[in-house]
């Protein structure tokens, strides 16, 4: 009975869950620790590295997701470079991450204004000090809503590493409905409430941590 | 050997020449005062004394080391040379203890009780100790100016440069800074440029009239406001004192 697959299936839908976090959280990493970088050395970094940094930005945000996975997961194998499914969707998914996380925090360094990095000059500080100790503080916290959003995003396109076969929510989905193809809406609709949720409370606990830590001079209270 | 010497400096922002060969001597605990209409070259004189924005041609030495020099760690000399801006410049992410701190945490290697002990004394010093915990945007101009000041001091410089600190300011907080300043006199050595003629005549050791990115003329506050050798100078000082009255602030 439909009902029956439906209950018994559901604990894989929940091991599903687990590798859609477990992919979501890696990637995000990757992606806030290349995008910082990546930022900072378009910000502050000689000419030619800028560039080189600005083409990868290029690159990685003008190719569907979807097609960099393949890339990376079926592709790369041909010159030597095997992933594990996972590892692969955690490379794709990252570095897509960091090219649209780059854009972000340059947003927020441009808006730092740069007495703030003659003050650090004048105490002494060399560049990496004054980038380290002045800059990426306050790049973080006037990031906060842009890498809010996209988390929001990268939890969702974790679903793309179906594609690629890792088993994670999608592809579970994907066993209960060849396992009871009458099960397709009801399990899809499921799904689609599971990221739902998920997306919302992520939202919350963001907003939370950013009035958390918010402080004075950087509210982005909006008067009515 | 005098602490500071600066020698025909040279400065240009693209085609327009601003410091055309200023020359100067500092020595320890003067107090100088740098006066002189808008646009000529006085915030820029001071920014090419810490190198945040290199001269052109002309060298600077500080306690007989030359900081134009390439091969000089700039970030070494300007441990010693402290600044304090127009627009103050505070670490916005930091509180005012912060502020004070940081240099000695982060560039002097300063144990961290220890860094935030001298901060507090610096802002207590500046009249600041009730407001440690709190952030740039929560204080007055005046009192962001003060922690300016207490973070240049933290860093005990042999100079602070000082580039019109009160310009920024209501006329009612420019007081507590001008008194602040005032205190520091004698204790270390403040290039000020600034536009309070009434504090350049009182506190002053000399004062130097800048115009057309060249020095006019300098001497004793006395010398310069009542027997002025240049006309250019006269016709100045003569508008500023008709302007803001004699005994202004600062006095």
């Amino acid at each position: 009975m439909a009902l029956e697959t439906l209950i018994e299936s559901l604990p894989s839908l929940f091991d599903g869950l687990v590798v859609t976090l477990l992919l979501t959280a890696f990637s995000i990493i990757l992606g806030t620790a290349l995008g910082v970088v990546l930022a900072t050395g378009r910000s502050y970094a000689s000419r030619p590295i800028a560039y080189l940094i600005l083409i990868y930005e290029k690159i990685l945000r003008g190719i569907p997701l979807l097609v960099l996975l393949f890339l990376i997961y079926f592709g790369l194998p041909q010159i030597g470079i095997n992933m594990d499914p996972f590892t692969a969707a955690v490379v794709g998914l990252g570095l897509r991450s960091s090219a649209y996380q780059a854009q972000i925090y340059r947003g927020a360094i441009n808006s730092i204004p740069e007495g703030q990095i003659h003050a650090a000059f004048s105490l002494g500080m060399n560049k990496l000090k004054a980038i380290r100790h002045v800059i990426i503080p306050q790049m973080l916290r006037l990031s906060i809503p842009g890498w809010s959003n996209e988390f929001t995003i990268l939890l969702k396109d974790t679903s793309l590493a179906f594609g690629i076969g890792v088993i994670e929510l999608m592809r579970q989905g994907r066993y209960i409905q060849v396992r009871d193809p009458d099960l397709i809406l009801i399990v899809f609709l499921l799904i689609a409430l599971i990221y739902f949720v998920m997306v919302f409370i992520a939202n919350k606990t963001l907003r939370y941590i950013e009035k958390k830590y918010q402080m004075a001079g950087y509210q982005m209270e909006v008067h009515r | 050997m005098s602490m500071l010497e600066v020698k025909d400096i040279y400065k240009s922002y693209g085609d327009v020449q601003i410091l055309k060969g200023v020359s100067f001597i500092m020595e320890k605990e003067e107090t100088k005062v740098i006066i002189g209409p808008s646009g000529t070259g006085k915030s820029t004189l001071l920014r090419c004394i810490n190198q945040l924005s290199p001269p052109d041609k002309g060298q600077i030495w500080l306690d007989g080391e030359e900081i134009t020099n390439r091969k000089t760690n700039i970030n070494k000399i300007r441990e010693k040379i402290g600044f304090v801006f127009q627009d103050f410049n505070l670490f916005n992410h930091l509180t005012a203890l912060r502020n004070v701190s940081i240099g000695l945490e982060k560039v002097k290697k300063i144990e961290k009780d220890a860094a935030r002990k001298r901060a507090m004394q610096e802002l207590t010093r500046v009249g600041l100790e009730a407001q440690v915990s709190q952030y740039p945007a929560q204080l007055s101009g005046g009192q962001k100016q003060r922690v300016g000041i207490a973070r240049a001091l933290a860093m005990d410089p042999d100079v602070i440069l000082f580039d019109e600190p009160t310009s920024a300011l209501d006329p009612e907080l420019i007081g507590d800074v001008l008194d602040v300043m005032k205190s520091l006199c004698g204790k270390v050595a403040m290039l000020i440029v600034t536009h309070e003629m009434g504090f350049a005549r009182n506190v002053a050791n000399e004062i130097i009239f800048m115009e057309g990115g060249v020095i006019v003329e300098q001497g004793s506050p006395k010398e310069m406001f009542t027997n002025a050798k240049m006309k250019r100078t006269q016709e100045f000082l003569g508008r500023i004192g008709a302007l803001y009255g004699e005994e202004e602030t600062g006095g």
